[in-house]
């Protein structure tokens, strides 16, 4: 029975590290940009997708496939950046967002042209026999995966909190009138943060095809993404990770306490937006986000 | 040589005349003061300047590079610098952060070398360090250094602010109203800074100021601001007894516009 459980805290946990990582690029566009992104669990499938075509159909070895996946993710930031964002810079918020919807609908119906909606699978990269941690059995991709997450995280927390790049994108994030006036050009780096974002989704949308197999129902991950933002505070990248971690635990926990205790299945998929619900009413700027205090 | 100099400006939104044919200049090595009513232009005209808005017509050149033709970011590596009106700091940002943005477009190091943080990359952050360090004890504010620039009083926020434009190594500084909200004793603290940074490392200073006590004492030159057109141009002493400026300024000539 425990076993069960701890079982389901593992999946969490490695879910939860791919939902932190969407949430990580959700978060930078937040900040720099304040653009509310709808199309970043697209970009995880179009991530996905490119590295699929390039391993299976291209026959490129993995490690070769996932490098060119990131070449093409930076590629596809700058695209969407360049055509779709800047020329709305100074428009209104409610437009901006539209077109992120768009673009999530454009992405995905690309997807299905391309490749069809059937589920795809990745010829397996590591080996299956499972390692055992403290006596529970743990495929190796889950280690993988969460460590991949893990060291994306840590290199990008670095790099925002000490490299001139990062400390720039803060600024901006803060005050782009000042930002421009220090010598930053805002619109650069308002391409750098997508490009991040694209570059943390696909390879999110990389591992999770690892696991899972892809389908063009992938892109609807990005909407998990929302509770794990919310909890965290849409503008802090520690509650991007925390908050990932977090839904994808409690989902992955819930659900299973709901099949064992109440015998109903499909709590999954509702578990997140519960929790999205109660963090709104008790706590709306979220674990670690900006409480506005005014000062008068 | 004439460091900035700014030639029948005009700047309108939809229409409206925010600037109308502005012209003045602002001599290597001084202090000029922009004043005027609220509303005259005084904040469009540094705003011109900076890059935040394009003027409709008109030329603005520092040391004969026209200005106009850069983008905002770019006119900092030429020497310009700027304070806010309503502080702009980046308020997350530790002191210490603020300031070192204010050096970012001094900085070229590679991603690679800084994250490596050997050879010349370090060399180059040391000395970036070093002059951080002599701007913080210049305006005093050592004791905040680590501190988050957003939670600071206000009185010292202002500092932060002149010391983020200090750390851009300008070589023109334009201050929109420094002592605004300051008490007497802050107001004299930001003159002196002002009158120092002009003096010991040369800057040239276009300051914005409502606070007539200090216009008319630390600047070497003032031009005065009515519904976006010069009005008065000349030395603080000549301004003051223009009756017109004391016309356009309080609306009578017995008001005590000559200061504190």
């Amino acid at each position: 029975m425990l076993e069960y459980y701890l079982q389901l805290l593992v999946n969490g946990l490695v879910v939860g590290s791919i939902y932190s990582l969407v949430a990580l690029g959700f978060v930078i566009i937040y900040k720099a940009t304040k653009v509310v992104n709808f199309a970043q669990g697209e970009l995880l499938m179009v991530g996905a997708y490119v590295c699929y075509a390039l391993t299976v159909q291209a026959q490129v070895p993995f490690v070769a496939a996932f490098l060119l996946t990131l070449g093409f993710s930076v590629v596809l930031g700058l695209a969407v950046e360049r055509l779709a964002l800047r020329p709305l810079i100074g428009e209104a918020h409610i437009s901006v967002i539209m077109v992120t919807i768009g673009l999530s609908s454009v992405l995905k119906s690309l997807v299905q042209l391309f490749w069809g909606t059937n589920i795809q699978v990745f010829p397996e990269v590591l080996p299956n026999t499972p390692v055992f941690i403290a006596g529970m059995p743990v495929s190796p991709v889950y280690i993988a995966a969460f460590a991949l997450s893990f060291l994306l995280f840590a290199g990008f927390s670095l790099f925002f909190k000490y490299s001139r790049l990062g400390i720039a994108m803060r600024a901006t994030a803060f005050d782009q009138q000042a930002a421009q006036s220090m010598g930053i050009g805002v619109k650069n780096i308002f391409a750098l943060s997508w490009c991040i974002a694209c570059v943390v989704s696909c390879v999110g949308g990389v591992i999770l095809g690892n696991i899972n197999g892809i389908n063009a129902q992938l892109g609807y991950m990005g909407l998990k993404v929302f509770p794990a933002v919310i909890l965290g505070g849409l503008d802090s990248l520690l509650g991007a990770a925390v908050g990932g971690l977090i839904i994808g635990v409690l989902e992955n926990v819930c659900d299973g306490l709901a099949k064992d205790v109440l015998n109903l299945s499909g709590f999954k998929e509702v578990a997140a937006f519960v929790v999205l619900v109660v963090i709104l009413m008790i706590r709306p700027y979220g674990l670690f986000g900006t409480h506005e205090i005014e000062r008068v | 040589m004439a460091n900035l100099e700014v030639s029948s400006l005009t700047l309108t939104f939809r229409g409206l005349a925010a600037l109308m044919d502005v012209s003045f200049i602002v001599p290597e090595g001084q202090i000029v003061s922009l004043i005027g009513p609220n509303g005259a232009g005084k904040t469009s005209m540094l705003n011109c300047i900076s890059g935040r808005y394009t003027p409709d017509c008109g030329q603005i050149s520092l040391d004969g590079l026209d200005l106009l033709r850069l983008p905002a970011h770019r006119r900092t590596s030429l020497g310009l610098s700027r304070t806010f009106q309503n502080i702009a700091l980046f308020k997350g940002l530790s002191v210490l952060d603020n300031l070192m943005v204010g050096r970012h477009h001094l900085m070229d190091t590679g991603l690679l070398a800084s994250i490596l943080y050997f050879g010349p990359a370090r060399r180059k952050e040391d000395a970036h360090r070093l002059k951080v360090e002599e701007i913080i004890d210049f305006l005093g504010l050592s004791p905040y250094r680590h501190q988050i620039a957003g939670r600071l009083p206000y009185g010292v926020q202002k500092r932060v602010e002149l010391g983020r434009a200090l750390a851009a190594e300008p070589r023109l500084i334009l201050l929109d109203e420094p002592m605004a909200g300051m008490n007497l004793e802050e107001t004299e603290d930001m003159a002196r800074y002002i009158l120092d940074l002009n003096e010991e490392w040369a800057i040239t200073t276009l300051l914005v100021e409502h606070d007539m006590g200090v216009v008319m004492d630390i600047s070497d030159q003032v031009v005065v601001l009515d519904f976006g057109s010069v009005l008065a141009q000349g030395a603080p002493g000549e301004v003051q007894q223009n009756p017109e400026v004391v016309r356009a300024y309080l609306g009578s000539e017995d008001s005590h516009f000559l200061g504190r």
